[in-house]
């Protein structure tokens, strides 16, 4: 049923959408240690103690939730395709090893999510010819799903989209792919109807787990794509640097009228450096230039893992970035060496450092203030600002088969949360801890209950 | 044309160029995406004038029609067709799809032009002309007479509320004023297909 005024939890700009009522609950996604013995789950958190609320066991073993996301946002405001009287209320959560995609209504309980529609994986290879679903975005007119990869498991990936009411796939997005054939993350710049996809690698490259002979080779993903977002055509490839292995998270200004963005490359082959690039439009060309490089970290072999031993060192493997919704501050997990950090963007090709915790860990395997004694793995890796900019959630598993290769003990969930004062510095609340260990599973997005910094997106400046 | 027909088209005219879906808010969004009060303004002319091609042609079809059927059966025709498609747009929620926000004045007015059509607008004045004029001449000059009449008030509504929240409120207005005028709109449209079949 149609609101008679627009759904509260849309906001024509980025800017007013800081001013909204502070987040109450946290959907979290959990992934099944074993990958085939328990389904994973949609867990829900108080945030206001960080109590686990109830969990969601999905209908059958081995999803491999990852990146989901909102039926519709603030897009819905857009004035080319209004419909700003619909709800935000279902949850799309892709399975990116089953191709499996479920959604979840919150309306009527937001502390109990509850499943009303399962899009079964053979709907998803034959009305898009892709598989593994991964990120899920609202868009203006429809909601938007990348996949890694083709039914095969091979290029391309892509983008496919669902329609708002039915949740039907509609089919493939793109009219023109030019050479894109990796993919990974998409989202776009309304006010530029572009669109910008990254690249990981295809499922049959990633899901045994990270290949050092892939990575010698260069053969990740190192590109980003630009893309008319109306007409759907490929305009541009950047290359990062094939030694920038893995361009993952793309996180563009929310302001509309701004043209540059963040992503992030998770390993430099030359030095084990994680690198953030800016892009951004000058002359009608879109450019990106390294902005910033987290080096990797000094440790003794007996504390890394067998990939890891021959260098003696830890790679930071940025995982995740999140940009506050003023554009301002561009939170970084680095998952290696279980460090936060933020970073003033405000001139987005020459960041300030301005805050790090450290928590978990290949080798440091750091405590949380509130369990002092007990070391922890895993580290800082899905990262989600609320909308006010003031606090910042994360959780510390990344891929099943790649949290074995670099945690081999096995990683044990748990999501924290930090704060970020005026002046961008970062202090981990020591009372803010959720221990996944009981529950057995892993932590991996969240999503905040009505919008966070890396769902919506805004055609008013 | 008599007061009361030119008040109601008026009227209409205020209440399509109300409506942040018929085209002032994409003015407003393109000012803002340029930081530009003249874009505002300069948008304001092709959506104006799409929304009155779209009134334009469903006037001058219907005055084809009542030249080519008997008057009772375009009545009724008529009545049929407005109200039909107001029930239609109570019952069918629609996520349309267009260009974007980078568009050409021709584009805009195109976007304008298929907006009026996809909500009806040109049906819902159509009742006003349907009993008035007969002959080529005259059905053609009170189509035009009743576009103008609607185009301007269209015009004048659509330009005050564009600059107001331009200038002065602000598009975080939008989130407790735009109501959902879908069923206002539904509404207008059955309204009108009776008084088409009645009078």
């Amino acid at each position: 049923m149609p609101l008679i005024q627009p759904d509260p939890t849309f906001y024509p700009s980025a800017r007013e959408a800081m001013s909204a009522p502070r987040e109450g609950l946290a959907y979290v996604a959990l992934l099944d240690t074993a990958g085939e013995g328990r389904p994973d789950g949609l867990a829900t958190i108080d945030l206001s103690d960080g109590t686990i609320v109830g969990v969601h066991d999905m209908s059958v073993p081995g999803d491999e939730l990852h990146h989901f996301g909102w039926n519709v946002c603030s897009a819905a405001l857009c004035p080319y395709a209004p419909h700003p009287h619909v709800e935000r209320r279902y949850l799309v959560l892709p399975g990116l090893k089953s191709s499996r995609i479920y959604i979840f209504d919150v309306k009527d309980d937001p502390w109990h999510p509850k499943l009303v529609k399962t899009i079964e994986p053979e709907t998803v290879f034959k009305k898009t010819g892709y598989s593994r679903p991964h990120t899920v975005h609202c868009g203006t007119d429809a909601i938007y799903v990348s996949a890694l990869g083709n039914v095969e498991g091979d290029a391309p990936g892509g983008v496919f989209t669902l329609d708002h009411d039915t949740f039907e796939p509609k089919g493939r997005w793109e009219a023109d792919r030019g050479p894109q054939e990796l993919h990974y993350d998409f989202w776009w710049h309304l006010g530029h109807d572009t669109m910008i996809t990254s690249e990981w690698g295809t499922p049959n490259q990633i899901e045994a787990g990270p290949s050092l002979e892939l990575l010698v080779g260069r053969e990740y993903g190192h590109k980003l794509h630009v893309w008319d977002l109306s007409k759907r055509r490929h305009l541009q490839e950047i290359d990062l640097g094939d030694q920038h292995q893995m361009a993952l998270e793309l996180r563009p200004a929310h302001d509309p009228a701004k043209t540059h963005g963040f992503v992030n490359t998770v390993i430099s082959v030359e030095d084990l450096s994680a690198n953030i690039f800016t892009w951004y439009l000058e002359d009608g060309i879109w450019k990106a230039r390294k902005i910033i490089t987290i080096p990797a970290e000094p440790a003794t072999a007996d504390l890394l893992p067998e990939p890891l031993k021959q260098f003696g060192a830890v790679p930071p493997l940025v995982g995740d970035i999140s940009l506050t919704l003023d554009d301002r501050i561009l939170l970084v997990s680095c998952w290696g060496t279980g460090e936060l950090k933020a970073y003033d963007v405000s001139d987005p090709f020459s960041p300030r450092e301005t805050g790090s915790v450290r928590i978990g860990g290949i080798a440091e395997r750091r405590p949380h203030p509130a369990t002092p004694g007990r070391a922890l793995n895993g580290g800082p890796q899905m990262v989600e600002a609320s909308r006010d900019g003031r606090r910042v959630y994360f959780t510390n598993s990344l891929y099943r088969s790649w949290d074995d290769a670099f945690y081999p003990d096995g990683i044990s969930g748990w999501m924290a949360k930090v704060d970020i004062a005026d002046d961008g510095s970062l202090s981990l609340d020591p009372g803010f801890f959720v221990d996944f260990a009981p529950d057995g599973r892993r932590a991996h997005q969240i999503r905040l209950q009505g919008g966070d910094s890396s769902s919506d997106s805004y055609c008013f400046s | 044309m008599d007061l009361t027909s030119v008040l109601i088209l008026t009227g209409l005219g205020a209440f399509h160029g109300l409506n942040p879906a018929m085209g002032w808010l994409f003015a407003v969004a393109l000012g803002l995406q340029e930081h530009s009060r003249v874009a505002v303004l300069r948008a304001l002319p092709p959506i104006v004038l799409g929304h009155a091609g779209s009134v334009l042609i469903t006037l001058a079809l219907v005055s084809v029609a009542r030249l080519a059927a008997p008057p009772r059966i375009v009545s009724y025709g008529v009545a049929a067709l407005v109200c039909g498609f107001g029930v239609w747009r109570l019952v069918r929620r629609r996520h349309p799809r267009w260009v974007g926000m980078k568009v050409t004045r021709w584009q805009l007015a195109g976007w304008s032009f298929l907006m009026a059509t996809a909500h009806g607008a040109g049906l819902m004045v159509l009742p006003i002309t349907l009993h008035n004029g007969h002959g080529t001449a005259e059905l053609a000059s009170q189509s035009l007479l009743a576009t103008a009449i609607h185009t301007l008030s269209m015009l004048a509504t659509t330009t005050a509320v564009a600059m107001l929240v331009y200038e002065r409120l602000g598009v975080a207005v939008l989130r407790k004023a735009w109501f959902n005028l879908d069923y206002v709109w539904a509404v207008a449209l059955i309204g009108a297909g009776v008084s088409a079949a009645f009078t």
